[in-house]
Order: C-alpha cells, then sequence, then structure tokens
C-alpha cells in the first residue's frame, strides 16, 4: 500500500475521500525584483489540482506557468498567498521536505553517475535500504522500458531515452505529485507523440498527479484532463479540454487555443443558457455564455473554423456571406479565407470527405452556414 | 601534374615540418630553462663540496647519504638526522595545512563568485587577483605587520582586554601557515571557479527535488562534478607550499624552516653545494610522490562514482 505508507513517511494525512484535492493555491503572488524594477510572475492565483488528475497548465511563455511549478516544486518561495499539499501548507518548506519530485525541462541528469544511480538517488536520500531501492530502481527501469541500460552513463543515451530516465528518476520515490516542466519539448516530432501517449499511460499506472507544463496547445488538449490557460500571472480559465476549445471564456484563450474567427454581435434575449444574438449580417443565431455572466449589449462571440460550412451563395438563406479571398488545400482539409460583407475574414475549415476539387473558386460570392450550438459569447 | 596522392603527400610532410617549426621556441625554452639546468643539478648532487661553495670535479654519494643521515664527528658512525626528518616532516605538514585551508576558504569563495550575475563575477574575480599585483615580500611583511606583538591584532586584543600580554603569533608554525594560506588562495580560487562556472545549477535544483539536504548536495553532487577543479586548485597550492621559501624565512623567522629554507642554507652559509642539489631532488621527488598519489587516488573514486 504505497500510498499509505507515504502518507506516514511524510506525516501528512491523507484522507481517503472521492475527488479531493492534492494540490491548492490560494491566493498566491510572486513577485521578483524590488521596487521600481519589480515584476509580478504571479498575480493573485489560485486554483484547485485534484487527486489522481492530469492537469495542465497552457501559456506562452513569460506567462508564470513555469514559476506557479517552481512555487509548488519548492524552488522558489511566494511573496503572499499559500499551497496546501492535502491540506497542509507546504509554502515555507524547502523542496527535499515536500513529497513532489519534478522532470525537468533539460533532465538535470546528473552526469556522474549511472541510469541506475540516477533512478535511485532520491530512494537513498530518503534513506531507504538498498535492497528496496534496488527492486524500486529495476521496476522503474522497466515501467519506462529501460532494463538495458541501466548500467550506461546518462551522456551516452539518446535524448529520448535520458526523458524516460528523469520520468524514471522522478517517480522512483512515489512522489504525491510529479511536476513536468516542458519535458518533452527538446524531443523531435515523432517522439513527442510517442511520448504524449507514454506519459498518459504512466499516470495511468501510477496513479500519481501529474502536473504538466507546456505551451503547446495540441500537447494540451491531448494529454490533459483538465488545463489552466494563463496569461500575465493570471490564471484565465480552467476546464476541461473540451471546455477551453468550445467553451472559451475570453477572447486571450480562444485566440491561444487552436484557430478562431471573433465576430460582433448584440444580445437580444437570454433564455436559460443560451442567448439569442443577432449579427451584423442581421441573421440571429443561438449562442451559449460562460457560467456566472449575464451576458447584454454589444458583445464579442466566437465561432471555430471547422463549425462554419461553405456553400453556393443564394441556395438557402444563409447566416454570413462574403467573397472568398482565398483557398488553402491542406491534404485533410480545406480552408476558406472568406471576407465577409462587412468586413471582417471569416475562416471556415472544410473537411475533405470527397476527393476532387472543392467546388469553389476564389472571388466566388459565398454563405456561410453556422452549425447550431458553436457560437460561444466571450466575457471581455 | 602531381597527383592527388602525391599533393597530399606534399601537405602530409609540410604538415609534420611546420609543426616542429612551430613548437621549436617552446622545446628549446624547456630544454634551456628546465631539462638543462635539472640536469645540472642531479650532476652537482653527485660530486664533492668545495670548500667556498662551488663543486670538485669527482664523484661522491655523500651528498645523498647526508639527506636522512648523518656522520657522527668523532666515531664517524652514521644515524638518522633528525634536523633535516623534522624539517621534511614541517613541510608536508604545513603544505597540506596550507592545501586544506586554501580549499576550505576557497571552496565557498569560488563559489560565491559563480553563482554572482555574470557582470559581477568578473568584478569578484579581478578583486581575487589584486594581490598577485603586489610584490610577494611586500605582502608577507603585511602580514607581519597584523600579526607581530605589536601588530593590528595583538593591539586589538590588548585594548579590550581579551588577552593580557601579547599572544606570540609570530616565528611560529602558525604564522607561516597563514602568510602562505594568504598568498595561495587564488590559486586555489582560480581553478575552482573555473569548474564551477561550467557546473550546471539545475543539477543541484535536481538534488534538492530529490530530497537531498544542503550538505548531500554539496557531497553527492557539487563536489563530485568541480573534483577537476579542487585538484588542480590543490596542486597549484600544494607544489609552492612545499618548497615556500620567502614566507617561512620572514614568518617563520629562520627558527621554523621548510625545506626551501634549507636548500637556501646549503646554497650560502652552508656552502654545501651538493647536499642543496640533492635535496632540490628529494623536494621534486616528494611532490611526484604526492602528485601521483593524488591524482591515482582521484581517478580511482572517478571510477567507483560511475
Amino acid at each position: 500500500m504505497p500510498r499509505g505508507k507515504a502518507a506516514k513517511l511524510w506525516g501528512v494525512c491523507v484522507p481517503d475521500l472521492p475527488g479531493k484535492n492534492a494540490i491548492e493555491v490560494r491566493g498566491v503572488r510572486k513577485v521578483f525584483g524590488a521596487g521600481e524594477a519589480q515584476i509580478a510572475a504571479l498575480d493573485s492565483v489560485s486554483v484547485s489540482i485534484r487527486e489522481n488528475e492530469f492537469f495542465t497548465l497552457l501559456g506562452p511563455s513569460g506567462c508564470g506557468k513555469t514559476t506557479l511549478l517552481r512555487l509548488i516544486a519548492g524552488f522558489d518561495f511566494p511573496s503572499e498567498g499559500e499551497i496546501l499539499l492535502y491540506g497542509d501548507d507546504i509554502a515555507p518548506l524547502p523542496p527535499f521536505k515536500r513529497p513532489v519530485n519534478t522532470v525537468f525541462q533539460s533532465y538535470a541528469l546528473f552526469p556522474h553517475m549511472t541510469v541506475a544511480e540516477n533512478i535511485g538517488f532520491g530512494l537513498e536520500m530518503l534513506g531507504k535500504p538498498k535492497a528496496e531501492i534496488g527492486a524500486r530502481v529495476a521496476a522503474m527501469l522497466k515501467l519506462v522500458k529501460m532494463e538495458q541500460l541501466a548500467k550506461r552513463r546518462t551522456s551516452q543515451i539518446s535524448g529520448g531515452q535520458q526523458q524516460r530516465v528523469a520520468l524514471a528518476r522522478a517517480l522512483a520515490p512515489q512522489p504525491k505529485v510529479l511536476l513536468l516542466d516542458e519535458p518533452l519539448s527538446a524531443l523531435d516530432y515523432k517522439l513527442r507523440k510517442e511520448m504524449q501517449i507514454e506519459l498518459k499511460r504512466l499516470q495511468n499506472e501510477t496513479g500519481i498527479t501529474f502536473i504538466f507544463v507546456t505551451h503547446d496547445q495540441e500537447e494540451a488538449l491531448a494529454m490533459s484532463d483538465r488545463i489552466a490557460v494563463m496569461s500575465s500571472g493570471k490564471i484565465l480559465q480552467v476546464g476541461s479540454p473540451w471546455d477551453i476549445y468550445d467553451r472559451p471564456a475570453v477572447r486571450f484563450v480562444a485566440d491561444f487555443i487552436g484557430e478562431t474567427n471573433f465576430l460582433d454581435a448584440e444580445v437580444v434575449s437570454v433564455s436559460g443558457d443560451r442567448a439569442t444574438v443577432k449579427l451584423s449580417s442581421g441573421s440571429a443565431i443561438k449562442a451559449t455564455f460562460p457560467a456566472g455572466t449575464m451576458p447584454a449589449g454589444k458583445v464579442t462571440i466566437v465561432v471555430r473554423p471547422e463549425h462554419a460550412e461553405v456553400m453556393p451563395a443564394g441556395a438557402r438563406a444563409p447566416v454570413l456571406g462574403g467573397i472568398i479571398e482565398n483557398i488553402v488545400y491542406l491534404g485533410t482539409d480545406t480552408h476558406f479565407h472568406v471576407k465577409l460583407a462587412d468586413g471582417p475574414p471569416f475562416i471556415v475549415r472544410q473537411q475533405n470527405s470527397k476527393s476532387g476539387p472543392c467546388g469553389f473558386d476564389k472571388g466566388e460570392n459565398v454563405g456561410i452556414e453556422i452549425s447550431s450550438d458553436v457560437a460561444q459569447i466571450l466575457k471581455d | 601534374m602531381a597527383s592527388a596522392a602525391e599533393l597530399a603527400k606534399t601537405r602530409a610532410r609540410r604538415d609534420v615540418r611546420n609543426r616542429w617549426l612551430l613548437s621549436a621556441p617552446a622545446l628549446l625554452i624547456i630544454l634551456l630553462a628546465a631539462t638543462g639546468p635539472l640536469l645540472i643539478v642531479l650532476v652537482y648532487s653527485f660530486l664533492a663540496p668545495g670548500a667556498y661553495g662551488d663543486v670538485k670535479w669527482q664523484f661522491s654519494t655523500d651528498a645523498w647519504v647526508s639527506v636522512l643521515l648523518e656522520r657522527d664527528i668523532f666515531d664517524d658512525t652514521l644515524s638518522i638526522a633528525d634536523a633535516h626528518l623534522s624539517i621534511f616532516w614541517r613541510s608536508v605538514k604545513l603544505a597540506l595545512g596550507t592545501t586544506l585551508l586554501t580549499l576550505l576558504f576557497g571552496f565557498p569563495t569560488a563559489y560565491f563568485i559563480a553563482t554572482r550575475p555574470e557582470r559581477m563575477r568578473e568584478v569578484w574575480l579581478f578583486l581575487i587577483t589584486i594581490p598577485f599585483w603586489t610584490n610577494l615580500l611586500i605582502r608577507t611583511f603585511a602580514v607581519l605587520e597584523i600579526i607581530r606583538n605589536e601588530g593590528v591584532v595583538n593591539k586589538v586584543l590588548l585594548a579590550t582586554g581579551v588577552v593580557e600580554q601579547p599572544v606570540q603569533m609570530l616565528f611560529t608554525d602558525f604564522a607561516i601557515m597563514v602568510g602562505m594560506v594568504y598568498v595561495y588562495l587564488p590559486l586555489m580560487v582560480l581553478p575552482l571557479y573555473a569548474s564551477m562556472e561550467k557546473l550546471d545549477f539545475r543539477l543541484i535544483e535536481a538534488g534538492y527535488d530529490l530530497y537531498a539536504t544542503r550538505f548531500k548536495v554539496l557531497r553527492r553532487i557539487i563536489f563530485p562534478l568541480v573534483k577537476p577543479g579542487v585538484i588542480a586548485g590543490s596542486i597549484l597550492v600544494f607544489i609552492p607550499s612545499l618548497g615556500a621559501y620567502v614566507t617561512p624565512s620572514i614568518l617563520g623567522g629562520g627558527k621554523n624552516l621548510m625545506l626551501g629554507n634549507l636548500i637556501e642554507l646549503q646554497f650560502g652559509q652552508g656552502r654545501n653545494w651538493p647536499l642543496g642539489a640533492a635535496l632540490s631532488i628529494t623536494l621534486m621527488a616528494v611532490v611526484m610522490v604526492a602528485l601521483l598519489a593524488y591524482v591515482r587516488n582521484a581517478g580511482d573514486s572517478e571510477v567507483r562514482h560511475g
């Protein structure tokens, strides 16, 4: 019963309730520098990360996601606020007293040790008996499929293998939470795809809470149970990949993740969780809006390119109308860059379900149909 | 027209010739300034002393015998030369002590400099090298001024009432050690800094993350990785300390001799050049044995770690 043992070891009480929080960040602020040159890397950040969750911090570089990870690991200390691990404030503890391990972006493997020594280092520092360390290292090597390379120096193995060793090293002491700081960014595309699946498998097998930092939205969507989108030291939205992609709350989230179309609209009426908005073309459509808000007046709505469809002008009364400015053929699908009748550009992505040309030409007048229930009203 | 193979051969020959030409000045200096004089010293150590210094050109092993043994004036028997042995022992002891102390002071200093922002590192390194600009004699006299009985330290101790009588620090082994640590500290800091600068500090974070305390991070991660610097610094400090001459003669007051002083004595007042030559070569041998032992030991632990 590894969890119970860990609990005794660390003296942290772990109640066995479903859906409890592994990490709770409460009103954390982190300021670097002093006086005039002060920079707030994190500004009143609060977020709860559930047990056994694959949680991703997503955002552009400099958004504070790595800072938040370093605060949880203990390499930096928050200027304000608290960080709870299963209910206990760990913010003042040094990193070597936190049952939390990190997989570093650079892997940070010890070059003067072998693969096996690297993996066993954490256990050795915890004062585990030799036999237990040996068994655990062997199990870890098996878990990351590196049994053959146990005696190698870390400089004698490839980048992908180093990645696996870094993972095994961080998992070996059975941390309560595993922190991953853009661990896949140094790998090439194919290896990255493989490791994404591998990471998901490891998380399922070990049942450890993963906190994953990345700037790659595709990676975040593919792996996460929940995603927190960050920008300028703030968390803008937390939700499932579907929430984040299909129901973005603010413009930054909609813009950062995937391609999207922004349209001006005016709220006509609200009933339940749907609002009816009038577009500048005159047509009215239904749109969803972020929970806890009450849309009114002039708003911006977003429509994903794949949720719209191009059709010959005049076939039916379309929602929008415009002229095709450009057609980009991408193999699996085709992008239509349409200039709407009242000015703004609009992108439609259509899957190439049939072979052959798409049947539209540049400069052609077309109508754009938007499927029901896909438009989302933004908060800002 | 020359074939490609011939061209390549000519080029290779020219490369070899150029290599010799380019290394000629260095080789010449080594031959004239190092190997040659060393051979003269070796030859002199097997000759007999002249009456007014210099050597008599006749083969003799007396000098080598008296390195460790002394002949009784009356009955001509040989016994262990206690005076020489105690000087050997003091030299090794003081040199080892100096090496350890410079390591103790130099390690945190180098670590401090290596962890500063890039621009500040240059400033700190500059400060470390400032003592090099001053003459060794002047620096040694400065130490003397601080630790002599009427010096700064004793004045402060007397004024604050910590001691009644001035503490005798000058003309002791302690004084020699203080002087040598002060003089040789930069020689330890610079190679240590050079290897610490290359240290990936993310490895230290990784160590902390894997439950290593500060001391364990130092012992298991920092120390093994900067070991080349530790070895280089120790060698750079140990060798000149073992043969130190100026510092022990000023701060030791001629009472506490070290090997360097003993050698000087033989070439000067002692008028026994062959013995001086034999002692010089003995000093070199001691240094070489120490170096070999050190490097062998360092190499071993390297293998053990990986």
